[in-house]
């Protein structure tokens, strides 16, 4: 197998006694959904984190594309070709949704050190935020203030600003947090399309989404890796199944 | 459509009636009123100056004080040591204020919220004490300037109409680059920061540096606007970077519209008229001042640009 887009290496991430991430490898091959499970509490968000660049790990390391970039800070990540969005929507309120995007784009389209010229009239960058609005279905939205988009309407736009940044992994913390029955379809469908573009780790409670989406799931519990593999494997394994119990039925009857 | 009407012609007219003040004054020979906007408009280029990183930026300086004592004393100290050129005294004074900003920001931008607030409040405090320190050049009592920046015969500032008009260019120069800035690339990362600071980071910006080059920008500003107040004082002493001048600065930004190109002059002549009728009737007039400031804050929410955006909705 070529390298791996994204190599995760033995990472620890210890808070006091509890340890959130416990020896932690995966790889996620260019092109590959994979798509990361587990119970609450696991310490999704903690790997996530820590592969974004908001949190230290202990030990272990992190590279994309073969470069180590355990301890970037997230800009830096960002500019190497990692994008993400949020498990609680995080964007510029107070801004119209075409420019969140087009801001997104901008960080990827030369300099910001300039003073002068209105960036809104910059046509390259409005174009790609109108493209990546497009993408997403909310090209119809690109002059709304994002105080004034629904909640179904700010998770698309969540997803626009990451794939502004033409990134080559997208990392999506829970993508359809939130949403209901015809939204998390309409998400689903989306991501459908766009993992033919872009590589992307996902991070779900959503099972049947999951199992729709996923190439490979690695099952979190405990800050450990328990089980890693294609949707069959891992419906079948015995150790997912007892530390899913509670949702054992819907492993077992979706997808 | 309607409410941007009502402010803009509101804002239209006080501009309209900043450029004919010294027509004014000259037809009714009531010098007084030159003087009095003449420090108006210098005091609305320091507010101005806040608001960049204030009202755009979401930096709480409450330091800003400082940069017209930078901005006096390199006139002041310049003119003491026989350095009377304008071409010399200005750009040392923009130059100071700009280092001081850089090393200030540095420092105080590691810090966020409340902690910003009281980090640049003691710089400026310091600044204060090591004026208050400099026997040299006053001291305490501060020093006089007895001779006013010289620009070689280009423009004569012990003329009060020639200076009046020369603050006001400056004014509305800065007015002009801050509308530029803003709406440039750089004014929508700053911006951009002030509204999600998580959100930038993650999208690719480097919060420090967008907000430190902008913390410089507005106190190299300030620092103009303090090389015109030691001229128009001919006088600079180390009163003018107490904390009460920063909070004087930042309620003029709040009562004139945080984040509003025009609000700080709204601001700054409004705080600056009130203080001095105010004053004329009673000597107790911060009793009066102080309420109504808190009024307009609580109830004016956006300040007086927002109030008038308002009325012309309803």
């Amino acid at each position: 197998m070529a390298e791996p887009l994204l190599r995760v290496e033995k990472l620890v991430r210890r808070f006091g006694g509890i340890v959130a991430t416990d020896n932690v490898s995966l790889d996620v091959a260019a092109g590959e959904l994979h798509a990361i499970i587990g119970p609450n509490g696991a310490g999704k968000t903690t790997l996530i984190s820590q592969l974004t660049g908001h949190l230290e790990p202990h030990s272990g390391s992190v590279s994309l594309a073969g470069r180590d970039i355990t301890y970037l800070p997230a800009y830096r990540r960002c500019a190497l070709g990692l994008a993400r969005s949020f498990q609680i929507t995080s964007l510029l309120l107070d801004f119209t949704a075409a420019d969140n995007v087009a801001l997104a784009a901008q960080a990827h389209a030369g300099t910001s050190f300039r003073f002068f010229a209105n960036a809104r009239k910059e046509k390259g960058l409005r174009d790609a935020a109108h493209a990546a609005l497009d993408r997403v279905g909310l090209g119809h939205r690109a002059d709304v203030v994002v105080n004034r988009l629904s909640h179904g309407e700010r998770r698309e736009l969540e997803l626009a600003v990451a794939l502004a940044s033409k990134p080559k992994l997208l990392l999506l913390d829970e993508p359809m947090a939130g949403l209901g029955v015809t939204e998390s379809q309409r998400m689903v469908k989306l991501l459908q399309e766009l993992r033919k573009e872009v590589s992307i780790v996902l991070v779900e409670h959503d099972m049947p989404a999951v199992f729709a989406l996923a190439d490979r799931i690695s099952v979190l519990v405990y800050g450990r890796v328990i089980a890693s593999g294609d949707p069959a494997a891992i419906r079948a394994n015995e150790e997912v199944k007892r530390a899913y119990l509670g949702d054992q039925h819907v492993v077992t009857h979706h997808g | 459509m309607k409410s941007l009407s009502v402010s803009k012609a509101v804002t239209a007219l006080m501009l309209a009636g900043l450029v004919l003040l010294p027509l004014y004054s000259s037809l009714s020979g009531n010098i007084f009123i030159m003087t009095l906007f003449t420090r108006i408009v210098i005091l609305a280029l320091a507010a101005a100056s806040l608001n960049l990183i204030m009202g755009f930026g979401g930096m709480m300086s409450f330091g800003h004080a400082a940069y017209l004592g930078i901005g006096g004393y390199a006139v002041g100290m310049l003119a003491q040591e026989g350095v009377g050129s304008g071409f010399i005294q200005f750009p040392v004074a923009l130059a100071a204020s700009a280092i001081y900003a850089l090393v200030i920001g540095a420092l105080s931008l590691r810090t966020r919220g409340v902690y910003f607030i009281m980090i640049t409040l003691a710089f400026a405090q310091m600044a204060y004490y090591v004026a208050s320190g400099l026997a040299r050049y006053g001291g305490d009592d501060g020093l006089t300037v007895y001779k006013r920046s010289d620009f070689s015969g280009l423009i004569n500032l012990s003329d009060r109409t020639q200076f009046y008009y020369l603050c006001l260019a400056c004014l509305f120069g800065v007015i002009f680059l801050i509308w530029r800035i803003v709406n440039s690339r750089f004014g929508l990362v700053v911006q951009g920061l002030r509204s999600n600071e998580q959100r930038m980071q993650a999208i690719g910006f480097p919060a420090k540096r967008y907000q430190l080059v902008c913390f410089v920008i507005s106190g190299t500003m300030c620092g103009l606007a303090g090389a015109l107040l030691a001229n128009n004082t001919d006088f600079v002493s180390p009163a003018v970077m107490y904390w009460t001048r920063s909070g004087d600065l930042m309620v003029m930004v709040i009562l004139g519209g945080m984040g509003t190109l025009f609000g700080p002059i709204m601001g700054a002549v409004v705080f600056l008229l009130l203080e001095e009728f105010l004053s004329q009737i009673t000597e107790y007039w911060a009793l009066i001042m102080g309420p109504l400031l808190l009024l307009i804050v609580l109830f004016g929410r956006g300040g007086i640009m927002g109030m008038l955006g308002r009325a012309g909705r309803g």
